[in-house]
């Protein structure tokens, strides 16, 4: 079984997903990302998925438990590079992922969370925003 | 009206479920859905082939090139297995039922994805479900 690797990025988890999703994977990730956001005390949790030619329920359901699961523990989840296709087939099937937060890109992800890529500015300050959601607002 | 090549591939694990995907795939391009049908197709092949491996105990997918009534052209699936079946037919199509722990979106959220759908399926008599995707 594949396993998603997870990566820090100053105070953010970064998990991008390039394989073919299977089942058993998806479950591991859940159990893998709680382990790190408590290890790490990381805020922000993002979840690329521009490789995902396919998210099914099952892929779909995941990213709403890993968004409630971070948010119990004080780390905001944002799911970053939706396909088009995907977001059509989800909303079809039913699954529109109300909890989950998304961006379009990696960029505006991590700008979402308040903290901008590590080349975007100075140390510890967040690139200028464009106006957008805030962070500070989190459900 | 059906060509009679098809392709058979068993689904007996979870690793199964993620090569029904690509066999899918593989077909809708092949068969000229368009990108969005395509992925709608496969994430219907996915909702049926885990109900397969997880519901009916394991079986198999028979994937074919078909032409609707229309004329138009697409891709056809066939899921079956010789599990336990489905006691309340009615019931396990609609939206939010769930026999176990999904979310109860797998055999309504296949047939909303596609442009044809069947279910056959008795208690103890296993499951066949059939589903085509046609061109636009």
């Amino acid at each position: 079984m594949d396993r998603v690797p997870i990566l820090k990025i100053g105070d953010v988890l970064l998990v991008s997903i390039q394989t073919d999703l299977q089942d058993q994977t998806v479950l591991a990730l859940q159990e893998d990302l709680s382990e790190r956001i408590v290890a790490t005390g990381a805020h922000g949790v993002i979840i690329d998925i521009t490789a995902v030619d396919v998210v099914d329920s099952f892929i779909g359901r995941m990213f709403a438990t890993i968004a409630s699961m971070s948010r119990l523990m004080d780390a905001e989840t944002v799911v970053v590079g939706m396909r088009p296709a995907v977001a059509i087939t989800l909303v079809e099937l039913g699954l529109s992922l109300g909890g989950v937060r998304t961006a379009l890109d990696l960029e505006e992800g991590m700008r979402l969370l308040g903290a901008g890529l590590p080349h975007a500015g100075p140390a510890g300050s967040a690139r200028p925003a464009r106006p957008g959601p805030a962070l500070a607002d989190g459900p | 009206m059906t060509t009679p090549s098809g392709e058979e591939m068993p689904i007996a694990s979870s690793d199964d479920v993620v090569r029904v995907r690509q066999v899918v795939r593989a077909a809708a391009a092949a068969a000229g859905l368009s990108l969005v049908d395509q992925t709608k197709l496969v994430t219907a092949a996915s909702e049926l082939a885990r109900n397969t491996y997880a519901h009916g105990g394991g079986g198999a997918m028979r994937v074919e090139r078909a032409t609707g009534e229309d004329g138009r052209k697409g891709v056809r699936l066939v899921f079956t297995d010789e599990g336990p079946g489905i006691a309340d037919v009615d019931r396990a199509l609609s939206e939010g039922w769930s026999s176990g722990t999904g979310l109860g979106l797998g055999l309504p959220g296949a047939r909303q994805l596609c442009d044809e759908f069947g279910l056959r399926s008795e208690a103890g008599g296993g499951t066949t479900v059939t589903v085509a995707k046609w061109t636009r």
